[in-house]
């Protein structure tokens, strides 16, 4: 027997009443605007623009004041607002060797074209509070040199000649670039769908399955060839003038992961390569992505796999944060007849448990709702 | 990118005209607007596709120059519209801003007309010198970050 149950509706509605009080806070307080959340928390911006997969700056910030700053949350209403839209059809692919850089380091090489340009990056603050923060000091205007005109050469060119270097990532002739957000996932799928899944995977599950690799959880030997961030542009072909034009610019973040291999039967030993690619300024995320993608690459390789990191359908099946808030959190949704039922099953088990020790049972036992 | 590297004249050619839009995708709503409004003559335009806002599913490469995946979405807003005289525009630009992409294709339209190209010109002139002023201080001040090595000499051997 099923039994359907109704309430609730002005609990409801009166909680979210509260939730907009609770965000609201102080009265006394200016509202944080949309424009200020952009400019001033913008990696919090563009962390949730990366695991909504999709990039629209404005957007992304409503849904962090939405969410009173809860990023899942935030990313699972951006994922709601999408489906709402109208696909326009896919971009020509990003030319990252055409990069706006803002910013562009390699653990790989000291001196190479372009040089090593730090950017906004915390590296080498030494993560002590700053008290100046606390007051709207003015704050100084950025520095500016002359001469940073020399092409930005990318850093997995350099050993490309001497064929040490595995080539950027071919899939065979015709293969259409898979689409998680249009077809189930299948297991095993290829490095394309893969590469989907976990540009959008959360930056948390994504770090500790990097730092797992590192740790000896499927060693790859790792070198940060290059991370580069900045801006590109996104090109979508209009078919009605037969050309494609420029949308305007994204701002992205690449790494190339560097990892030494020493070759198998099918291979000479060469450096082989791990791949990130994230919206916005995301330079860990990026790393760990392309750690993880290293790691699940074990079978091109002949490498035995034997880690977390390297089981395919275990990483991606675990590695969005939508789906997993949605089932952890289901569980605090109401559950009473399945308990009803879990209940009277382990009320069973253990009279027969007792049935069989001999022991007297307990003829008083509560209710649960009591 | 123009790959031949010839710049066809100023409001001839699809290439003029792929270049155009490129510029009025990176124009703001203002840049446009005030075009617009201090125009001596606007022309009726009818609008001929929304505007209407979207998604667009952005593609890289594996390993930044291999096979193509796709990265994520993008908002982008198109409109279509038609002039008096019959010309068609297309706007379109990343985000939800449907006045911005009206604009954009009713600039692309009066691209297209003698009478009217030289004060888009004008428009994509300015915007450009505005970006192309925009990405020369962020070069500027991203290569005051840039690291200038030294060697330290030992004075023991």
């Amino acid at each position: 027997m099923y039994v359907a149950v109704k309430g609730g509706e002005a609990a409801i509605a009166n909680a979210h009443r509260l939730l907009a009080d609770r965000r609201r806070g102080d009265r006394s307080l200016p509202s944080i605007t949309i424009e200020q959340i952009v400019a001033q928390l913008g990696l919090a911006v563009d962390r949730v623009m990366a695991e909504a997969s999709l990039y629209d700056r404005a957007i992304a910030a409503l849904a962090i004041r939405q969410s009173c700053g809860d990023l899942i949350e935030a990313i699972f209403i951006l994922r709601a607002y999408r489906t709402t839209l109208p696909r326009f059809g896919y971009s020509v692919p990003l030319e990252t060797a055409d990069m706006q850089v803002e910013r562009r380091v390699s653990a790989t090489y000291k001196d190479l074209p372009g040089g090593q340009l730090l950017g906004p990056t915390f590296d080498y603050t030494h993560r002590l509070l700053d008290p100046s923060l606390l007051h709207d000091a003015p704050v100084d205007e950025a520095l500016q040199r002359e001469g940073g005109q020399e092409p930005i050469m990318r850093v997995t060119d350099i050993l490309a000649d001497e064929d040490l270097m595995e080539d950027d990532g071919t899939l065979p002739e015709g293969h259409v670039p898979g689409d998680l957000t249009r077809e189930p996932l299948e297991f095993p799928m290829a490095r394309d769908l893969r590469l989907q899944a976990l540009a959008r995977g959360d930056e948390g599950f994504l770090l500790s399955l990097g730092y797992s690799t590192q740790r000896g959880y499927a060693r790859s030997h790792p070198f940060v060839g290059e991370i580069r961030i900045g801006e590109v542009d996104v090109e979508l072909d209009l078919p009605e003038l037969g050309f494609a034009v420029s949308l305007g610019r994204i701002r992205i973040t690449e790494c190339q992961m560097i990892n030494q291999f020493k070759g198998s039967a099918k291979s000479p030993p060469q450096f082989t390569r791990g791949y990130g690619l994230v919206f916005g300024q995301s330079e860990r995320k990026a790393m760990a992505m392309s750690l993880v993608d290293r790691a699940l690459r074990a079978s091109e390789f002949d490498e035995d796999v034997v880690a977390p990191a390297q089981d395919e359908e275990f990483v991606i099946s675990h590695s969005d944060n939508v789906q997993a808030t949605g089932f952890v959190e289901h569980l605090k949704l109401p559950h009473y007849v399945d308990f009803q039922a879990e209940l009277d099953l382990v009320r069973r088990m253990r009279r027969e448990y007792e049935a069989g020790r001999g022991d007297k049972t307990d003829s008083d036992i509560p209710e649960a709702a009591e | 990118m123009a790959s031949d590297g010839q710049q066809p004249l100023p409001g001839t050619g699809p290439e003029r005209r792929r270049q155009a839009m490129g510029v009025l995708a990176k124009a703001t709503r203002l840049e446009l607007e005030q075009v617009w409004n201090a125009l001596p003559q606007r022309p009726e335009a009818v609008p001929v596709r929304g505007p209407e806002t979207g998604l667009v599913m952005v593609r890289g490469r594996i390993g930044g120059g291999g096979a193509p995946f796709n990265l994520g979405e993008v908002t982008a807003t198109r409109a279509s519209v038609r002039l008096e005289g019959g010309t068609v525009g297309h706007g379109q630009s990343l985000g939800t801003d449907g006045e911005k992409a009206r604009l954009a294709a009713i600039f692309d339209a009066l691209l297209q007309l003698p009478e009217h190209a030289p004060a888009v010109e004008r428009l994509l002139s300015q915007v450009s010198a505005r970006i192309e002023a925009e990405d020369a201080q962020r070069i500027r001040e991203t290569a005051a970050t840039r690291v200038d090595f030294f060697t330290m000499v030992r004075g023991d051997d």
